[in-house]
């Protein structure tokens, strides 16, 4: 396996070197392209060497048992990793054929189009009303207070949350069940009008009916958007997303269409983790 | 004998109640661990307690109650007394001790006594205290009216203090003393909030963690720097600073002003505003922090609209401690503000405060129950109950804060 260093990463034609990385899915357009992706945190190696190719327009889910890398993953397509101490990442990360680590980006920029749900909903101790509007008046998208207003009653319709708190929106968005405040998390990451959205287990923390809901908005919002998942659900895999990879001990396996990968798996691996064998 | 000794005593046989009763409860369990309820520690620990207390607390009903006249004609019958007690209870215990009985949950009890009792005292010092303030602040107030105290414009104590003095009887209004207390503390408070918070910020978001570590306790231990040093350095140094720099723009200001007291007192208040507001802004979770720049925003709009936020109320608390303090210190503003008790907003002029005129009241020769002495006890009951009333509603915010992230 070949190894870059951060002066490589900037250089141009890396991509050529890879023709075959997204030969499986070469038919769409990739909102995504990493290329060779390493993550080191100190000496220890996350993440080796990773090609995937994540569609626009698609959900992608990215599975495997913990520990392997998703998260560290998914943190490298919008710099979440930049304040981790230690963490070092050699390799590429195209976004619309722009290096998403090249001298020039800026994270704030790129996290703008590239947003993020978390694992545990994590609403700002303010109204639900401002913490929508946190995003779209620090990238100062609306110039009235009329048109703010506007983004965040779009936004938490979208977020499938608009009839639920419509009457509350001067209540801190603490104050909401957590189901309702993972809606609002996405609410609050819509509002900014991004391509991408990632998120991180975003229903590990809830329960059955308040997954189910937030299952149903992927669904909605596919198509629209980018989204790329990471879930330790099989069946969520499934019912959610288009194309699947499965990472294992910093490894990207496997990756396709994600009926593919759940009825014919190519790999002894992938098969043994989506069957339970292991995990 | 004296109760030293006697004391001695009771130890050395609390001492041997403690072995005699852990070789009995290992004798009992002969060999075998599961056999006794306690462990013989335990009912070594009960022995020893059923040989002192009862001795202790017969020592002290002795002291306490014989008259000290007859104490001299029978010292032996104390200690007679006391060795018996002693004896008797670690005879009682060590016959008591069984396999199945609870020596562990009875000495537990004891143990919670014990602590029950000296928070007890801690408790109780300060009940006394604040009676005392009251019933001294009642007789001050039978001789001066409470709404002439509390309302009255004219501070004026110097009463006559010997009999053939026959001197003006003081006037005893205390706003005088309120404002220039409120005027320091209102002084102080503006220089260690702005400061301090953003020392806080600076220490918690862009501080290295090798630099915090230094910084932090250097805070620290400035904040427990004795105040009277602060003291001097603001009547020698800052008063005459701020005397010059006044004079250089064409103002009066007098030798002794509110300004250099209020403003070493800021600088006394800083570290301690700084270092809760540091605890307070860390307190909040990383998780909002990676919530807010996901959005795409940076760190410093994170710390402003986001982290400051949430922190607010813990900071708000600080800065009401501070306040407290500010309002409660005493060597400063003795040693910098002066005494006259002017009526003035005016940072130049000098004032007087709460804690400076207790002072002056109490030291010196004082007649214990003139208007003069007991008015000190008015002022410390309004100092205390204003400080308190702070300090609760300080400690309210912050513990509310505090449980809202965990
Ligand atoms: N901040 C960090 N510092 C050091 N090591 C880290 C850090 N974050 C992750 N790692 C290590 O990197 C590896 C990958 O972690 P990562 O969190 O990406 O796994 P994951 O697939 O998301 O696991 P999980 O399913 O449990 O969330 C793990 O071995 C982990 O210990
Ligand atoms: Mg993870």
């Amino acid at each position: 396996m070949r190894t870059m260093s951060v002066a490589d990463r900037t250089r141009s034609g890396v991509i050529a070197e890879f023709p075959d990385a997204a030969a499986g899915t070469a038919a769409k357009p990739a909102a995504f392209e990493t290329r060779e992706l390493s993550v080191f945190y100190g000496k220890k190696q996350a993440l080796k060497g990773i090609n995937l190719d994540i569609d626009k327009g698609e959900v992608t889910a990215l599975i495997g048992p913990s520990g392997c890398g998703k998260s560290t993953y998914i943190r490298c397509l919008n710099r979440m990793n930049d304040p981790i101490p230690g963490c070092r990442i050699e390799g590429k990360v195209l976004l619309d054929g722009m290096d998403v680590y090249a001298a020039d980006i800026d994270p704030v920029e790129l996290r703008a189009r590239v947003g993020m749900v978390f694992q545990k909903p994590n609403p700002f101790p303010k109204s639900v009303w401002e913490n929508v509007a946190y995003g779209p008046r620090i990238h100062g998208l609306a110039a009235t207070r009329a048109e703010l207003n506007d983004i965040v009653e779009r936004s938490l319709q979208r977020a499938a949350l608009f009839d639920e708190v419509k009457d509350r929106l001067q209540e801190p968005g603490t104050s909401l069940s957590g189901g309702q405040q993972q809606r609002l998390c996405i609410a609050r990451a819509l509002a900014v009008d991004p391509d991408v959205i990632l998120m991180d287990e975003p229903c590990s923390a809830l329960d059955p009916i308040a997954t189910a809901k937030i299952e149903e908005l992927i669904d909605e919002l596919s198509g629209n958007y980018t989204i790329v998942i990471v879930t330790h659900s099989m069946q969520q895999a499934a019912r959610v997303s288009d194309m699947t990879a499965f990472f294992h001990l910093g490894d990207l396996v496997e990756t396709g269409p994600t009926d593919t990968i759940f009825t014919t798996p190519r790999d002894e691996r992938t098969e043994g983790y989506i069957t339970g064998r292991f995990g | 004998m004296n109760a030293t000794f006697l004391f001695v005593v009771i130890v050395l046989l609390a001492a041997m109640g403690y072995w005699l009763g852990r070789a009995r409860a290992l004798a009992v369990a002969g060999g075998k661990g599961r056999v006794l309820h306690s462990l013989p520690s335990q009912h070594g620990a009960l022995v020893a307690l059923w040989a002192a207390v009862p001795a202790v607390i017969a020592l002290l009903a002795w002291t306490l109650l014989v008259p000290e006249g007859q104490r001299a004609v029978n010292p032996w019958l104390r200690v007679a007394l006391v060795v018996a007690t002693a004896g008797a209870g670690l005879w009682l215990a060590l016959q008591r001790v069984r396999a199945r009985q609870r020596a562990r949950n009875h000495v537990e009890a004891v143990i919670r006594l014990l602590l029950l009792l000296a928070s007890a005292v801690a408790i109780l010092t300060t009940v006394g205290i604040v009676l005392s303030l009251l019933f001294e602040s009642l007789r001050f107030f039978a001789l001066v009216p409470p709404h002439e105290f509390l309302l009255g414009l004219d501070w004026a104590p110097q009463t006559a203090i010997r009999a053939d003095q026959i001197g003006q009887s003081g006037s005893f209004g205390a706003v005088p003393v309120f404002v220039g207390t409120l005027l320091i503390a209102f002084i102080a408070m503006a220089v260690a909030t702005p400061v301090g918070l953003m020392a806080a910020i600076w220490m918690a978001e862009y501080a290295g963690e090798r630099v915090r570590a230094t910084v932090k306790p250097v805070l620290e231990i400035l904040a427990g720097v004795p105040t009277v040093v602060y003291g001097f350095f603001a009547a020698l140094t800052v008063a005459s600073i701020v005397r010059r720099a006044g004079e250089s723009i064409g103002l009066e200001v007098a030798s002794e002003s509110a300004l250099a007291a209020g403003l070493v007192m800021g600088i006394m208040i800083l570290p301690f505003v700084a270092s809760i507001s540091d605890d307070v802004i860390r307190a909040v979770p990383v998780s909002l922090r990676h919530g807010s720049m996901a959005l795409g925003a940076t760190h410093s709009e994170t710390v402003r609209r986001v982290i400051v936020p949430a922190a607010l109320p813990g900071i708000v608390g600080g800065v009401l401690l501070g306040v407290s303090r500010a309002i409660g210190e005493t060597m400063i503003v003795v040693m910098a503000a002066g005494l006259s008790a002017n009526l003035t907003a005016n940072p130049f002029a000098a004032v007087t405060t709460v804690t400076v005129q207790i002072v002056g009241l109490l030291t010196g020769d004082q007649e214990f129950d003139s208007a003069k002495t007991l008015s000190a006890f008015a002022l410390g009951l309004v100092l205390f109950f204003v400080t308190l009333a702070l300090n609760v509603l300080a400690l309210q915010i912050v513990r509310r804060y505090r449980e809202a992230y965990d």
